[in-house]
C-alpha cells in the first residue's frame, strides 16, 4: 500500500573541490500517517541532507520523496521545516514572523485575522506573551517555540524537524521535546526527526530509522519502540523495555554503523 | 563614532588648533600668497555673517552657495541611488548578471570625474545635466558593492525559509532579501554621498556654475585666495556633516 510519504532509493552526490561525494546512496524509508519517526545517526552520515530532500530544498541525485505516491518537485506547505537554528527574520516580531506564514497557508484572510491566528499559535507554543517581541529579545528555546509556531501554523500534514534542540540546554530541551510530544498527542501529525541525541528519539518516537556511517549512508536498523503513550520522563525511564532498546541502539551505533562500508572495501 | 562629550570636544580642538598653526606658520615663511587665518577671516567674513546673502549670481553668502552645491549632489546622488541598489542587487543574486557586468564596472569604476564631464557636456550639451551626470557615475559605485555583497551575505537559512514557505519572488524580495540588505546598502548610501560630495567642486570649477566649487574657482581667477581657503573649509565641514547624519541613520538601522 502507498504511503503518505515514500523516500525511495535516494541518493545524493555532491561535487565537491576534491570529487564527487556520495553522502546517501539506496536511503528508502515509508512512514505511515501519524506516526512520529525518528532518524538517527552520527553526527555529519548525512541526516540534514535526507530531510532537506523531503522538504523540497534541495534535489536527489537519484531515487526521489513521494507523498500519496506522487513525487515531490520542490518544497510544500504540506511539509513544514524546522531548522536547528531558529531561523527566525530578525526585522519581524514574533508575530509577524508567524504572520508570514499564516499569510502563505490561507491567503485570503485578513491582516487581524493573519495576526489573530498567528497568536493562537503562538498560545499553542505556550509564549503568548512574547507576541510583539523581536527575536533578538528573546532566548533561544523561545525562539525555537516561535519557529515551531511558524511551521505549525501552515497546518502542514507532515512536520520535518531538523535537530531542532540540538542548540538548547537540557532543561529547555526537555520543556521542548514535551512541547513536540504535547502537540503531537493532540494532532497525531505525522513527523520526521532528525536527531544525534539516542534519548531524544527513544522518548518522543514510535520508530527509530538508524543510518549507517556516511559516505553512502543507508538505512541500518529500524526499530519500532512500542512504549506506553502518553509518555513521561520519569515512566518512560524506568521502563525495562526502554533500556533493553537503548543498549540496542548504541550497540548500533558503536559497532554496526559503519558495518556497510567495511563491506564495500 | 565619538560621542559628542565636552571632553572629546576638547581632544578635537587640539587637532583644529595645530592646523591653524600649521597654516599661521605657511603663511609666514614659505608660502607668502597664502592668506594668514586671520587675513582669511577679515576678507570672508561677510560671506559667513550674511550666509543667505545674494549680492551677485557669483557673489553669494556661503549658506546660499552651499544650498546650490547640495541640491545638485543631492540629485545626482539620487540618480546614483536608484540605478545604483537595483544593479547591486541583481549582481548580488544573479551569478550570469554579475559575470556579464562585473568586467566592465570594474573598469568605469576608477574614472575619475574630470574625465567623466566633457563627456557629459558632450552628451547633454548643458552644464547642469553633465554635472548631474559626472556625480551619479562617479559616486554610484560603492552602493552597487555593499548592495552586491549584502544580498551575497546573506545567511543562507533566510533564503531557505522564503523557499520552504513558498514565498513569491516579490514577497522573498521585501520580505526577506531588502530588510537583510539595507543595514549594508545605507553603509553604500553614506560612502556614496561622501564621494558624491568630493566630486561637485570638480564639476562645478569646469562649468563655472554658481556653488560652493564654483565660486571656489572663480576666486582662484580673481586672485583672492583667501576665500579660497573659505570655500575649503565649508565643503569639508558640511561634508562632515554629511557623513554624520548619514552614520546616524546607519547605525539605526544596524540594530534593527
Ligand atoms: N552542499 C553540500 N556540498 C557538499 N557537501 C555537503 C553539502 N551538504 C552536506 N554535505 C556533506 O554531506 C555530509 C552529510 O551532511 P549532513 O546531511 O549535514 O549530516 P548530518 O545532518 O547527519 O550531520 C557531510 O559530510 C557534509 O560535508
Ligand atoms: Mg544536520
Amino acid at each position: 500500500m502507498i504511503k503518505p510519504l515514500e523516500v525511495t532509493s535516494l541518493t545524493k552526490v555532491f561535487d565537491t573541490p576534491t570529487g564527487k561525494n556520495t553522502v546517501v546512496k539506496d536511503f528508502s524509508i515509508s512512514i505511515p500517517a501519524g506516526q512520529f519517526v525518528s532518524l538517527l545517526g552520527h553526527s555529519g552520515c548525512g541526516k540534514s541532507t535526507v530531510l532537506s530532500i523531503m522538504a523540497g530544498l534541495q534535489e536527489a541525485t537519484f531515487g526521489g520523496v513521494c507523498v500519496d505516491g506522487r513525487e515531490i518537485s520542490g518544497p510544500g506547505l504540506e511539509r513544514a521545516l524546522v531548522f536547528q537554528s531558529p531561523s527566525l527574520l530578525p526585522w519581524f516580531s514574533a508575530e509577524e514572523n508567524v504572520m508570514l506564514a499564516v499569510a502563505q497557508a490561507r491567503p485570503k484572510l485578513s491582516r487581524n485575522e493573519q495576526r489573530r491566528q498567528a497568536n493562537h499559535y503562538l498560545e499553542m507554543v505556550g509564549i503568548a506573551e512574547y507576541a510583539k517581541q523581536l527575536p533578538a529579545q528573546l532566548s533561544q528555546g523561545t525562539q525555537q517555540r516561535v519557529a515551531i509556531a511558524r511551521a505549525l501554523s501552515l497546518e502542514p500534514r507532515f512536520l520535518l524537524l531538523d535537530e531542532p534542540f540540538g542548540m538548547l540546554d537540557s532543561i529547555t530541551r526537555f520543556e521542548l521535546q514535551d512541547l513536540v510530544l504535547d502537540l503531537w498527542e493532540k494532532d497525531r501529525r505525522t513527523v520526521v526527526l532528525v536527531t544525534h541525541d539516542v534519548d531524544e528519539a527513544l522518548y518522543v518516537s514510535d520508530r527509530i530509522i538508524l543510518m549507517t556511517d556516511g559516505p553512502e549512508a543507508q538505512v541500518g536498523l529500524e526499530l519500532p519502540i512500542h512504549l506506553p503513550r502518553p509518555r513521561d520522563r520519569r515512566s518512560v525511564s524506568s521502563n525495562a523495555e526502554y533500556f533493553r532498546l537503548r543498549a540496542q541502539v548504541i550497540d548500533f551505533l558503536e559497532h554496526h554503523s559503519k558495518q556497510f562500508q567495511e563491506k564495500a572495501a | 563614532m565619538m560621542k559628542l562629550t565636552l571632553r572629546n570636544f576638547a581632544y578635537s580642538l587640539v587637532g583644529i588648533i595645530a592646523l591653524g598653526a600649521l597654516w599661521w606658520i605657511a603663511s609666514a615663511t614659505f608660502a607668502r600668497d597664502l592668506p594668514s587665518p586671520g587675513k582669511t577671516w577679515e576678507e570672508s567674513k561677510v560671506y559667513v555673517l550674511q550666509p543667505l546673502e545674494k549680492r551677485g549670481e557669483m557673489d553669494q553668502g556661503i549658506g546660499r552657495m552651499a544650498y546650490y552645491s547640495l541640491t545638485r549632489v543631492a540629485k545626482g546622488f539620487l540618480l546614483a541611488i536608484l540605478i545604483g541598489t537595483p544593479l547591486g542587487f541583481l549582481l548580488g543574486s544573479s551569478n550570469t548578471f554579475f559575470r556579464m557586468f562585473d568586467p566592465t564596472i570594474q573598469v568605469l569604476r576608477p574614472i575619475s570625474p574630470l574625465a567623466w564631464l566633457p563627456l557629459g557636456l558632450v552628451i547633454f550639451r548643458q552644464s547642469e545635466p553633465a554635472a548631474l551626470f559626472t556625480i551619479a557615475l562617479c559616486s554610484m559605485w560603492p552602493t552597487v558593492i555593499n548592495t552586491m555583497s549584502g544580498v551575497r551575505a546573506m545567511p543562507e537559512d533566510y533564503r531557505n525559509v522564503a523557499k520552504v514557505l513558498q514565498l513569491s519572488r516579490w514577497k522573498t524580495l521585501t520580505k526577506v532579501s531588502i530588510p537583510a540588505t539595507i543595514p549594508y546598502i545605507f553603509t553604500g548610501y553614506r560612502l556614496s554621498l561622501g564621494l558624491a560630495w568630493l566630486v561637485i567642486v570638480a564639476c562645478e570649477m569646469l562649468t563655472g556654475t554658481p556653488g560652493i566649487g564654483g565660486f571656489l574657482w572663480q576666486e582662484y581667477n580673481s586672485l583672492i585666495y583667501s576665500h579660497i581657503l573659505m570655500c575649503i573649509l565649508t565643503i569639508g565641514v558640511v561634508g562632515f556633516t554629511l557623513d554624520r547624519l548619514m552614520g546616524i541613520v546607519e547605525t539605526r538601522l544596524r540594530v534593527v
